[in-house]
């Protein structure tokens, strides 16, 4: 019978059992149909010339929208290089002093430690360390390039936008910035709440930017793109962000209650450009994401005493991440969860409350949701104001149709997914006026994108020939059995940050809630790094097969046995790999006619293996990976 | 240099009946050159140890001097050992198997440690059948005292000096069959699938079980010219597969008639020998001294259970001691006072 994974056909062996081995005197035959067909479906060895499967081990590098080298910046950070730190994050992402405080973190619940150990290393607040404590970097800024003769139009002034012109300015493009708000950073600076967000750290990483020979109109709102066509830019590019507001335009009272009743985006812009100064004692949020978050707790520093959020769904299913649910529950603020708002109740003219339908989730079997009504009494809060966060959309109210600026049915504009050009050759769009609204780092991650398109564009050049990374593959080993790296694992838990006090925060809305690591914590936190960058190369020739890297491995990933097809070598692992997304390191066949199989999932880049390897067949390298940018080599940092 | 292993664990690892994972049975961090076949047959030891889901505090470790005698603080961090001074391991393990016959006792040899200044101990422990699973690490060397040939070095190997061996080697699995060793076994370092059931069977076994593991030295004896190498080795390894099925374990695997040839221990514990024309006989002394014999002179290396006698008698049986181990009888029973003395002098009159 043929057996399933060793390519050979065997009498003598129960029913394709992956777990029999072949064994001596069994009649065992190779040249049958059976093993000429699974020999088609045995796992290559991996490819590992291909940049992305290297890339794909750094879990946190590769989650991260702009692939910001995280491993290389926090080893930095560990040596109290925080300017260096700083620079490589600026190369990626631009504003590492924001990130630091505000980022949406996709790299935290990628990063591998968190598979090993209870938390996943503190990346977003370590890239605040490197902001917090760099020198002046200024004199390692690239500056604005000789003039090339090519006018770029960028339409908003929020972190596509300067992603974008930064990327440009040193190819000596002229960078002509429009934003209808009086200071550059789009929602990051109308939005996003001082308490988070310092003024200081904004004006200063956005000025990095628009020092670099940015001719910026603020205080210019764009009403026809067509009269910006007629300017002759050689290209534009669209990074006005989803800026409009959901409402509740049909639940009974809203009229009347106009007065009480606020657009969360809106009133978030007007209390930062301190048009709005308080509210009502009693305010109702309603909404579970972000928004809503920073709604609730600027309420809180207005004047708020009894501000609750109500949302329609269930608690862990709102759309804010954990951390600032936290944030919102630690400054004394409810949140009550299945209820939907039913009317605005009024009296005497006046706004007095608003009623609530209460609702159960109900999932189905392919865990769809659906919002049941309990057939409770409805319930009843009491209020002063009301703030509506219940989603944002984007429009478009200013591209004339006419433009060849063609937008789908949801009102977005039509997108080469890759080259973010439009249906217009010479418009290019980012950020969340492109796919809708996401986050900073995706804003940023596509102006980069946006940013080779133009440049490719402008020099005549094929759009969809996009620049490879720059990568890099080089030993780590300094001695026999030395690293240039701090291989051991530490065993320290996570940090948390520590806060401003309560009371004192929730008097001054521009007083920063997080007060940041300091150099002790950052350096305890770094070295919670696995270093997941260093890689595992194997060499299949000079491997002698001695089973001192499987006898040493800590996680249990090495393993050397019979090919087979994926599915089958998954379970055939000292450890079973289950997670279909980290990838096996398959090799070459060995002398013994095996292969090694390594599960990357919980690989701790300890190096050990290399350390117990007699032939040097395993060695630790350090890999490195930039996404090449319209401006190659931006900075140096050794 | 690494002197600690990280404590991180692979988070699925399995379970063994008792609840714990593999990592429970791990020692410190080895200090033996990188690629020892030594740390081979360290983590098979825990595993065997693992999967027969052994309790690590009923476990004693007793070694000599050598690199392989250096094994025991490297598996089993949370068991008994005494590391005896060069050759006399066996001298402890006979009093430590006397004092206290619940434990299992694992012995770790080198080539030079058994079959040089312990050769007069070795031998004793065969001819009383201590109960006890010793392991020689055979590498043809000293490696501890960088690489002199030993007395099991083949005939013509070449040491990394370059002068090939004048003597012929010390067989010590053959000595142990014609000693009367009640379990004699041979296996490779490299070879974990042959390996761990070996010792897994070894420690069921009641009474002396001996297993010869060839144990490359990667420094000092893994050259062209060497015999024990792991290139040569794998060359000219003959090995019987086998397979360890304990007895509170229900059967897996089975194999077709005429294929293998089973071996049931004392405590109903099974041995597969998964050689299909089961011509190897393992309970025929006569018959594995040919087999072995008959491999050397074709220049294999015969591996897997060479003998094997389910129903051997070990030393607290033979001399008729106390079912309960010694160490745990108190004053009263060691020494049950004169109305007893007198009852037994009646009987003498
Ligand atoms: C309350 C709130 C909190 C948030 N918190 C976070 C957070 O903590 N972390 C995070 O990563 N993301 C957060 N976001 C999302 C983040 O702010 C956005 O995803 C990001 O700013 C989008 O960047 P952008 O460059 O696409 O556009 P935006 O930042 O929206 O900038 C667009 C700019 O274009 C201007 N503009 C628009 N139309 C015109 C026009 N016709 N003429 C001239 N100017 C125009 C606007 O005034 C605005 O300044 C938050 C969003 C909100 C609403
Ligand atoms: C009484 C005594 N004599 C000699 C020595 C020196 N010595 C230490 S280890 C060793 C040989 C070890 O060889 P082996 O048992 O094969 O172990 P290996 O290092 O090869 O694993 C010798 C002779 C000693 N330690 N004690
Ligand atoms: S670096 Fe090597 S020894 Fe360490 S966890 Fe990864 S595979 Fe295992
Ligand atoms: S000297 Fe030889 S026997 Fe000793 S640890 Fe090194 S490789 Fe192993
Ligand atoms: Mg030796």
């Amino acid at each position: 019978m043929p057996c399933n994974f060793c390519i050979l056909s065997a009498t003598a062996m129960d029913s394709g059992c992956a777990l029999t081995k072949t064994s001596l005197g069994m009649d065992v035959y190779r040249r049958t149909l059976d093993s000429w067909f699974m020999r088609g479906v045995e796992l290559k060895p991996t490819n590992t010339g291909d940049p992305e499967y290297f890339h794909k081990v750094v879990d946190c590098q590769y989650a991260c929208p702009a692939h910001t080298p995280v491993p290389q910046y926090i080893r930095l950070i560990a040596q109290q290089r925080y300017s260096d730190a700083y620079l490589v994050n600026w190369e990626s992402n631009v504003f590492p002093g924001i990130l630091g405080r505000t980022c949406d973190r996709p790299c935290e619940p990628a990063c591998r430690r968190g598979r090993v150990e209870e938390e996943p290393v503190a990346i977003c607040r370590l890239k605040r360390v490197a902001a917090d404590f760099k020198d002046d970097i200024t004199p390692r800024l690239p500056k604005a390039g000789p003039g090339n003769g090519k006018k770029i139009a960028l339409i908003g002034g929020g972190p596509a936008s300067l992603t974008v012109a930064r990327d440009l300015a040193p190819l000596g493009y002229e960078l002509h910035l429009y934003d209808a708000q009086a200071k550059g950073g789009g929602f990051m600076r109308s939005e996003i709440p001082s308490f988070r967000l310092p003024e200081k750290v904004l004006d200063e990483e956005i000025g990095y930017v628009l020092d670099m020979g940015i001719k910026a109109r603020f205080d210019t709102y764009v009403d026809s793109m067509q009269a910006i066509l007629d300017k002759h830019y050689d290209a534009v590019f669209v990074g006005s962000g989803a800026p409009r507001g959901r409402n509740l335009p049909d639940l009974s009272g809203r009229d009347t209650a106009d007065a009480n009743v606020h657009i969360g985006l809106d009133w978030l812009a007007n209390v930062a450009f301190e048009h709005v100064k308080t509210i009502g004692k009693r305010v109702i949020v309603l909404g579970g994401g972000n928004t809503a978050m920073d709604c609730c707790r600027t309420s809180r520093r207005l004047g708020g005493q009894d501000v609750k959020v109500i949302v329609r769904s269930p608690f862990e299913d709102m759309k804010a991440s954990p951390w600032e649910k936290e944030d919102a529950l630690h400054e004394g603020i409810p949140i009550i969860d299945n209820h939907v708002p039913r009317t605005f109740v009024i009296e005497d003219g006046k706004l007095t409350g608003m009623t609530f339908e209460k609702v159960k989730p109900v999932y189905d079997k392919d865990g769809h949701r659906e919002l049941v009504p309990t057939g409770e009494e409805p319930a009843f809060y009491p209020c002063d104001d009301v703030l509506i966060a219940i989603g944002q959309q984007n429009a478009f109210p200013w591209i004339e149709r006419s433009t060849g600026v063609n937008f789908d049915a949801h009102g977005l504009p039509v997108l080469n997914k890759v080259t973010l050009q439009s249906t217009r050759p010479d418009v290019f769009f980012g950020g969340d006026a492109a796919f809708g609204p996401e986050n900073i780092i995706t804003a940023v991650a596509q102006g980069h994108q946006a940013a080779i398109s133009i440049d490719l564009y402008c020099t005549g050049k094929d759009l969809t020939a996009r620049p490879a990374p720059d990568v890099t593959l080089v030993s780590q080993k300094m001695g026999i059995h030395e690293w240039s790296y701090d291989s051991a694992p530490t065993e320290d838990l996570r940090l948390t940050v520590p806060l401003a006090d309560l009371d004192r925060a929730l008097e001054d809305r521009k007083l920063e809630v997080e007060l940041g690591f300091d150099l002790d914590a950052a350096f305890v936190e770094a070295e919670r790094c696995l270093n997941c960058d260093v890689q595992t190369v194997f060499t299949a020739d000079t491997c002698i097969e001695c089973d001192a890297c499987t006898d040493i491995c800590p996680t249990s990933c090495i393993n050397f046995i019979a090919n087979g097809p994926e599915d089958d070598l998954r379970t055939r692992l000292a450890v079973p790999a289950i997670e279909p997304e980290q990838a096996l390191y398959v090799s070459g066949p060995l002398e013994t006619g095996r292969v090694m199989v390594k599960d990357e999932d919980v690989c701790l880049h300890c190096g050990l293996c290399a350390e117990r390897c007699p032939t040097a067949a395993w060695d630790m390298m350090r890999f490195t990976y930039s996404v090449t940018k319209a401006t190659p080599n931006l900075m140096e940092v050794g | 240099m690494s002197f600690i292993k990280p404590k991180f664990r692979h988070p699925r690892l399995p379970t063994n009946a008792l609840g714990f994972t593999v990592a429970d049975y791990d020692g410190a961090i080895s200090t033996l050159c990188a690629g020892c076949g030594h740390d081979s047959i360290s983590a098979a030891i825990r595993n065997a140890c693992f999967k027969s889901a052994l309790e690590p505090h009923r476990i004693a470790k007793v070694s000599g001097i050598g690199c392989s005698s250096k094994m025991p603080t490297y598996f089993l961090g949370r068991s008994h050992g005494f590391n005896s001074v060069h050759g006399r391991m066996p001298s402890v393990a006979t009093g430590a198997s006397l004092a206290n016959r619940n434990l299992t006792y694992i012995g770790v040899s080198g080539d030079g440690d058994t079959a040089s200044i312990g050769m007069g101990q070795f031998i004793h422990l065969i001819r009383r059948n201590v109960n006890m699973t010793y392991i020689v690490a055979n590498n043809g060397c000293y490696g501890l005292t960088k690489g002199q040939d030993s007395a099991t070095a083949d005939l013509g190997s070449v040491s990394k000096g370059g002068a090939a061996n004048p003597f012929d080697g010390i067989d010590l699995a053959s000595l142990a069959v014609l000693q009367g060793a009640s379990f004699v076994a041979r296996s490779f370092s490299g070879d974990k699938d042959q390996l761990e059931p070996l010792i897994r069977a070894a420690m069921a076994h009641d009474g002396f079980a001996f297993i010869d593991v060839v144990s490359p030295c990667v420094t000092f004896n893994n050259h062209a010219g060497s015999t024990r190498s792991y290139g040569s080795t794998r060359d000219h390894l003959d090995a019987m597969p086998v397979d360890f099925v304990p007895v509170r374990e229900e059967i897996r695997a089975e194999y077709a008639e005429g294929t293998s040839h089973a071996v049931t221990l004392h405590d109903g514990s099974v041995i597969h020998l998964l050689k299909a024309d089961a011509g190897y006989a393992a309970d025929d002394r006569t018959g594995a001294l040919t087999a072995i014999r008959s491999a050397q002179q074709d220049r294999r290396i015969l591996t897997g259970l060479l003998f094997l006698d389910p129903n051997s008698r070990d030393l607290n049986d033979t001399l008729e001691l106390a079912s309960r181990p010694l160490n745990e009888l108190g004053k009263d029973e060691l020494c049950p006072g004169s109305k007893m003395l007198d009852s037994i002098n009646e009987g003498l009159r």
